[in-house]
């Protein structure tokens, strides 16, 4: 069992007018085999929330704290927060030319487990995977998210979850971009991939519909760079019905 | 050996052409005064049954083309034999012909070859420059009707050679001319990749990449002159630099005569800088006298290492150093996977990774 804990998380980003503040304590605990949905307007510092726990360079931690199962988030790197258990599958994952998916993918497992996965078992597990998010055999072969539709950016994204086996997994927006099948499949994934581990989720989204496939057991409103109201499915329901103005116009 | 000549005057550094190159550096090679010696710098090492090699006298077998490039100027007033490589008509050769270079002795020395590839040739020479040098040296191709050649030309040299270089290209009707320059050795290496057209339906494809640390200088002139109908080319250029003082150069010319109409061209050049006090020059430059072409266009940029290809890959757990090999080695990737040789290929990576592991301790 694990947890991260998020306490009184503040973040500001560097703009050409100064620093500009945008997370303004956020206060977030999950455990293992916890799904936590985050729903927020545009603009309100999800994503922001997402990127300073993977620890994007953009973005300065001015106040607050991340732990690990006790450990501070913060103070690693961001190939340390990945190799202590943290997975962000990204809203708009990064082009990488020249670099094969298998070259990548075999890389990072490496990394991850200490040690260069058996070239027999790899093979295969690799193939399954990409076989159960019904992903073409040749997409190996291509290079990381070069000429990708948005479709096989966020199974590529989810295929990384089920190979890397993360303690915690943030979702940022990943229902973005996606037709009804797409979303369907994915959201197997992940769903398979959580029964058949402990993993926590924290999913990011702005729209309730990513939420009929992966069920939360919590969900949080985001307003303005912080949890404004926290409740079980029952809340996510309610923004369906009106929305988040009530929360925007405080 | 030749003596003074009248032709020749020494570049002072003011000239478009040698406006980038520290002159300074050249080891001698462009002063009138310097005694440079002629050299038959080329043995096969790899001997393909329908290629041969001979060495002739300079007067027996003249320069194939013009040249205002003074080095090269000053390499044929010297030079009293040229080596001739001939590829026979219809020859379909799958393995590479392996040259290397001998006979250098690293004091100013002048070389000139000729590649002579037969009518409906397909063959491929690779040429490895390794060692010390201090070379002016001039390659020049004549491909016969529905030849194809592709020519690797690998500068791995020593951290103190100087090579300044011409390997120009004339193709025939149908030919193809497929060129793969990687500069990655060497104090000093001026290089012009140059191409024309004796008829129409050829093709030049001109890949490079070149990578420079610490004081390295090196520049690649790319000339590609549309001098007949319905001609092609590509020109994919990628360079990365690292170190203080790194310098790289590229210029990429592309004249479209007003007779060539149906020219189809397009030129690229991209340089990654990967730390402070290294500096890039790109010059594309594009010269149209007919609208009747099927299409030219060039692109130049040079940038930084990408830090959110950095974060993408260190996000899944992968550790700074290696994140940044990938990303170097997948910049380079597509051009060093065209030389179709595993051997070459993994020693130019490795290269390009332990010059990258100097230069960041």
């Amino acid at each position: 069992m694990s947890t991260l804990d998020i306490k009184g998380l503040q973040v500001s980003v560097a703009t050409e007018a100064g620093f500009t503040e945008i997370l303004r304590g956020v206060d977030l605990t999950i455990k293992s085999g916890e799904t936590h949905a985050i729903m927020g307007p545009n603009g309100s510092g999800k994503s922001t929330l997402a990127y300073s726990i993977a620890g994007h360079p953009k973005y300065t931690i001015t106040g607050g704290s991340v732990t690990l199962d006790g450990a501070d988030v913060l103070a690693m790197s961001v190939d340390e927060r990945a190799r202590a258990g943290l997975f962000l599958a990204m809203q708009y994952p990064v082009e990488v030319p020249g670099v094969s998916v298998t070259n990548f993918l075999r890389t990072a497992a490496t990394a991850i487990r200490g040690e260069a996965p058996k070239v027999r078992t790899w093979v295969g597990e690799v193939k399954e995977a990409m076989k159960a998010l019904n992903m073409d055999t040749n997409f190996a072969e291509r290079n990381v998210n070069e000429g990708f539709s948005g479709g096989e950016k966020k199974r590529h994204e989810i295929l990384q979850l089920e190979l890397l086996k993360p303690k915690f997994a943030i979702l940022d927006e990943t229902d973005s971009g996606l037709d009804v099948d797409a979303l369907r499949i994915v959201s197997e994934g992940v769903n398979r991939i959580k029964g058949n581990s402990d993993l926590g989720i924290l999913l990011i989204t702005h729209y309730t519909r990513i939420l009929r496939y992966i069920k939360p057991d919590f969900v949080h409103v985001f307003a303005a760079g912080k949890i404004v109201e926290a409740g079980g499915p029952e809340l996510a329901d309610k923004l369906e019905e009106k929305g988040y103005a009530e929360y925007t116009t405080a | 050996m030749s003596t003074l000549t009248t032709n020749y005057l020494a570049p002072t550094g003011r000239e478009e052409a040698w406006r980038f190159t520290p002159l300074a550096r050249v080891g001698g090679l462009l002063d009138p005064s310097t005694a440079i010696e002629s050299v038959n710098s080329l043995r096969i090492t790899s001997p393909q049954p329908e290629i041969k090699l001979s060495v002739k006298s300079a007067e027996n077998l003249p320069a194939l083309s013009e040249s205002d490039d003074l080095a090269t100027i000053r390499a044929r007033e010297v030079i009293d034999e040229v080596t001739h490589i001939e590829v026979s008509a219809n020859a379909q050769i799958s393995e590479p012909l392996i040259i290397e270079r001998s006979g250098l002795t690293g004091k100013p020395q002048a070389s000139r070859t000729l590649i002579s590839c037969g009518v409906n040739s397909h063959s491929t020479i690779i040429l490895n420059n390794n060692g010390d040098a201090i070379l002016a040296d001039e390659i020049e191709f004549d491909l016969a009707p529905g030849s194809n050649l592709t020519f690797i030309s690998l500068q791995e040299w020593s951290a103190k050679a100087v090579h300044l270089g011409r390997q120009h290209a004339v193709i025939s009707k149908d030919a193809t001319f497929n060129s793969i320059v990687i500069t990655v050795g060497g104090s000093l290496v001026r290089l012009l990749p140059t191409v024309e057209y004796s008829g129409p339906g050829s093709s030049a494809d001109l890949q490079g990449l070149y990578f420079a640390t610490d004081g390295q200088h090196l520049e690649h002139r790319l000339h590609v002159n549309h001098n007949v109908p319905n001609a092609k080319s590509r020109v994919n250029y990628k360079g990365a630099l690292a170190g203080d003082k790194a310098h790289t150069v590229w210029i990429g010319d592309v004249y479209i005569r007003a007779n060539a109409e149906g020219t189809d061209t397009y030129e690229l050049n991209r340089n990654l800088l990967l730390s402070d006090g290294a500096r890039a020059d790109s010059v594309p430059n594009l010269e149209i006298e007919t609208g009747e072409i099927v299409g030219a266009g060039h692109a130049s940029t040079t940038g930084r290492f990408d830090d959110e290809q950095l974060f993408y890959l260190s996000s899944r757990g992968i550790p700074a150093e290696i994140a940044r090999r990938l990303v170097i080695r997948g910049f380079f990737a597509e051009i060093v996977g065209k030389i179709k040789n595993e051997e070459i290929e993994n020693r130019l990576m490795d290269r390009i990774d332990s010059e990258l592991a100097k230069v960041e301790a």
